[in-house]
């Protein structure tokens, strides 16, 4: 019941879209594609779903081939694309209901499974979807890509434009719907969010630079890295660039994360370089390595 | 950063029919200062903003932007700010040259300035390769870039940044906050607005707006200390959950 | 089937829930057909002439009073001088002036030959011809009339009789054209329209993605419109039939076959456009571009065929829309039976079905 891809390659004219992906995602997994726009997520997520057929390579869905049994997969998918695509013209009701007969089923029927989601927008049910807030729109959109009790769900990039709490509801539910025994693929581009999942991979430019649990990505970080920060943020980023020894030097929110080339390196000898470049409040701490960081050394 | 202020509101306000979008905010934004206004969608941001690029006149209260009156000196105001938003920021059926050359002229540089600028910028960017291309062929992160040059190419004294790095992969990402970082060393004033928590954490000040309200105004650091979380992220949940 | 039935409801409830494509299904149909019956029309009354009798005699008086008082003209000035013709032309006050030569009634008797100049403002060319016309007919009644009394031998008068149009009213060739564009229009272009809205909203992605086959969505889009086209077929049939007092001569249940065959057959253009089209503007301005014109200017509704060069003559044939006009002025008009037409019908009927089989083999089951 999970996903298998392996070598897959898709190129539009002369863009490669996706360079030889292939990943497993176990039976009942949360697993997270994380990688900024452009970086062939949504390709992944039409091959995977049927919409597109891969140049080379091969890849299975539920056990069912994507190119062969397209027509079973169809039956047993739910796909929540990237944008919004439910219809704004008719009311949530309408929506789920349409959604329900076209796959052959009642909301009734399955009610069980969406419940927890629609009950947050049952009060809206003769709302216009077009007229929903953001957060309510995805959970109609979730609702409807649930109501046939798909064995795999496909989400691409569902937390899009969507606020913090929303995000985290959001995330909530998705675990919720895991522990019902739904295989679920997401994507994103948040970095944070790559926490939440089981297994990810992290996905640039078409290529998938690593597959693992975040746990272990993060642990798999080769340097030490330092939040450094002082009183003026611009003239510390140039001053740090310019150091012999840097091995990268990267904005973090208030600090910048540095790491050195060296393996016996003494903050005590940074703090005196950077003073000597006239900065001040100079602070160098030691810190865990983030997804991000990870994602920034592997694509660097 | 020096003191002078270069946005200052009090008590601004907007109201549609029986609906307050914008409930008597008050806040100030000093010169080259990173500001970040945050909030929910439907929070109200998109109302106050408007307000303070002169398109939309408050109901009450009274804000200044650039030193100048928002109701009734909405031009001098246009022509003090720029503006750069993730959904439109350059033509893509255009080049990198014939973009800045028509932004230049729509804030009216003359003939030599938008010369000027436009080596300046293409130099600074590395774009040398890539300036007789059209935008729509380049990747996200460096279309991001260029627009955000081109918000400045007036040198206004306020840009509004419109969540400028959604989606864009991570080193572009920092690349980006050091483009700001640098004007705002320059003396521009950077005025955020996003519902992406990680962009707030590298304002100098953040508002958090809730309900038309501001119900938080601080350095990222003191409001993370304020509510004893670890992420802004966690501060605006706790914000917005109540 | 109850997918279909869901699938059907959606269609209406987008349909009745868009006021604008709601005016042009059902408001277009009367504008146009009301906007064609009155204002564009071939037909002239009260046309204003000026006359520059020369000789006024007996003869002439008596034409000019025929002339008066038929209800094709009103004599808005009698003029003295030639020079004036081109004066009152250029004040645009009349379309025609009639110069009644110098001694009319004297050379008719004498020579058995008088001539009157009819000379007509041109710049609305069928207007002209259409007065030139009338004037004619007038003054070849008025000759008849006379020559009763006297007997001329061998002498052949034409009696020209307008069949099936006695009256020539314009209305009676609008009606099958406007009906054409109407179903045309409605059936092609909404179809392509709500289509490709599908594709640009990403909702056939997820229709992509599920069990339901592509030939339940095609089926699914079109059914509401052939049953709306139907009304309206029904609609303008009515209001030819009471407001213009057309005349429907043949079968209504033909002419009802007729127009499923034909709303089918636009039906499958519109699927057709929309396979080949991204957005809805696209699709409209193919619908406009490539099937509206081509059905008023080349399918003989305005313009007729035979005056046509050689190449425009050929490539009407291949517009379903010409043999409908055909089909629909032989059963409105003549009142012929299926055994006159049934060329016609055929070849709408090969058109449909090619239409249909290219447009689902065009119709993708994925994205590209």
């Amino acid at each position: 019941m999970g996903i298998s891809v392996s070598n897959i390659s898709k190129s539009y004219k002369d863009l490669k879209a996706l360079q030889n992906i292939s990943f497993e995602v176990k039976p009942n997994e949360l697993f997270g594609l994380i990688g900024p726009d452009g970086a062939g997520k949504t390709t992944l997520f039409r091959i995977l779903t049927t919409l597109l057929i891969a140049n080379e390579g091969e890849a299975t869905v539920a056990g069912l081939d994507v190119l062969k049994d397209f027509k079973e997969i169809r039956k047993y998918v739910g796909y929540m694309p990237g944008r919004f695509s439910l219809y704004q013209d008719l009311t949530v009701e309408e929506n789920l209901n349409f959604f329900a007969t076209i796959f052959g089923t009642s909301i009734e029927e399955n009610y069980e499974l969406i419940k927890d989601i629609y009950v947050q927008i049952e009060p809206f049910k003769d709302r216009r979807a077009g007229k929903l807030s953001g957060g309510m729109k995805q959970k109609l959109a979730l609702s409807c890509a649930l109501i046939h009790k798909p064995k795999v769900l496909f989400l691409d990039e569902p937390t899009t434009g969507v606020d913090p709490v929303s995000r985290k509801e959001f995330w909530e539910m998705l675990k919720r719907l895991q522990q019902k025994g739904i295989t679920i693929l997401v994507s994103t581009p948040y970095m944070d969010e790559a926490a939440l999942c089981d297994r990810i991979a992290l996905i640039q430019d078409g290529e998938i630079l690593q597959i693992d649990t975040p746990e272990n990505i993060v642990k798999q970080y080769p340097k030490t890295i330092y939040d450094v920060s002082a009183n003026n943020m611009y003239q510390l980023i140039n001053s740090l660039k310019a150091y012999q020894h840097k091995h990268s030097v990267y904005p973090f929110g208030e600090f910048v994360h540095y790491t050195d080339t060296r393996s016996d390196f003494n903050p005590k000898e940074l703090k005196t370089y950077l003073e000597a470049q006239n900065l001040s409040n100079i602070s160098i701490e030691r810190t865990q390595a983030t997804i991000e960081d990870s994602f920034m050394e592997l694509a660097k | 950063m020096n003191n002078t202020n270069v946005i200052q509101a009090e008590g601004l306000t907007k109201m549609f029919g029986d609906f307050t979008a914008v409930n008597a905010i008050t806040f100030e934004v000093k010169k080259g200062e990173i500001f970040g206004f945050l909030g929910a969608n439907g929070a109200g941001k998109t109302t106050a903003i408007k307000m303070l690029i002169g398109i939309s006149n408050p109901t009450s209260g009274q804000a200044h932007v650039a030193g100048f009156d928002v109701s009734t000196q909405a031009e001098d105001i246009k022509k003090n700010i720029g503006y750069m938003s993730q959904k439109f920021a350059l033509y893509d059926d255009l080049t990198v040259k014939e973009n800045i050359t028509f932004f230049g002229g729509i804030y009216g540089l003359t003939k030599i300035k938008i010369k000027e600028k436009t080596k300046e910028l293409i130099e600074d960017l590395g774009l040398e390769e890539v300036a007789n291309q059209l935008v729509g062929s380049l990747p996200l992160g460096w279309k991001q870039k260029i627009s955000f040059s081109v918000a400045l190419l007036h040198e206004p004294k306020i840009v509004f940044l419109d969540e400028p790095t959604g989606g864009v992969d991570p080193i572009t990402r920092r690349q980006f906050w050091e483009m700001i970082y640098r004007a705002s060393h320059q003396g521009t004033t950077i005025f955020v607005t996003t519902h992406y928590m990680d962009e707030a954490e590298y304002c100098d000040r953040v508002s958090i707006m809730v309900n038309g309200k501001i119900e938080a105004l601080d350095t990222p650091k003191e409001l993370k200390k304020q509510f004893q979380v670890d992420s802004m992220n966690d501060v605006f949940l706790k914000l917005a959950r109540g | 089937m109850k997918r279909f039935i869901g699938f059907i409801t959606k269609e209406f409830y987008h349909i009745f829930r868009d006021r604008r494509s709601l005016f042009i299904l059902f408001g277009m149909p009367i504008v146009q057909i009301l906007l064609f019956g009155f204002a564009i029309t071939n037909e002239i009354n009260n046309v204003d002439i000026a006359i520059l009798d020369h000789s006024k005699d007996a003869t002439t008086k008596e034409i000019i009073n025929k002339i008066s008082a038929s209800k094709y003209f009103s004599i808005k000035q009698l003029i003295e001088r030639e020079d004036d013709i081109e004066a009152v032309f250029k004040k645009g006050k009349v379309k025609a002036v009639l110069n009644f030569e110098k001694d009319f009634s004297k050379n008719l008797v004498k020579d058995h030959k008088a001539t009157v100049q009819i000379i007509t403002d041109a710049t609305d060319p069928n207007t002209a011809n259409t007065i030139s016309n009338y004037v004619s007919s007038i003054l070849q009644k008025y000759q008849q009339e006379q020559n009763k009394a006297i007997t001329i031998n061998y002498i052949i008068v034409p009696q020209p009789r307008m069949v099936y149009n006695p009256e020539l009213k314009s209305v009676y060739m609008f009606v099958p054209g406007v009906m054409t564009i109407i179903l045309m229009l409605v059936s092609a272009m909404m179809t392509s329209i709500s289509i490709t809205r599908e594709k640009e909203l990403g909702t056939m992605e997820i229709l992509l993605v599920s069990p339901i086959k592509p030939f339940q969505v095609i089926i699914g889009k079109v059914f509401p419109y052939i049953f709306l086209s139907i009304i309206n077929a029904i609609v303008i049939v009515l209001l030819s039939i009471f407001i213009f007092k057309m005349p429907v001569q043949g079968s209504l249940f033909l002419l009802g076959l007729e127009s499923v065959l034909f709303i089918i057959s636009a039906l499958a253009l519109g699927i057709l456009i929309s396979t080949i089209s991204a957005t809805q503007q696209t699709a409209m301005m193919i619908s406009l571009m490539g099937l509206m014109l081509p059905v008023i200017l080349l399918s003989g509704f305005i313009f007729p065929i035979s005056s046509m060069p050689l190449p425009l003559q050929i490539i009407s044939n291949a517009i379903p829309a010409k043999w409908f006009i055909i089909i629909l002025k032989g059963i409105m008009l003549k009142g012929v039976g299926l055994q006159f037409i049934w060329k016609e019908t055929l070849i709408l009927l090969g058109m449909t079905v090619f239409f249909i089989g290219l447009s689902v083999k065009k119709y993708k089951i994925r994205l590209e």
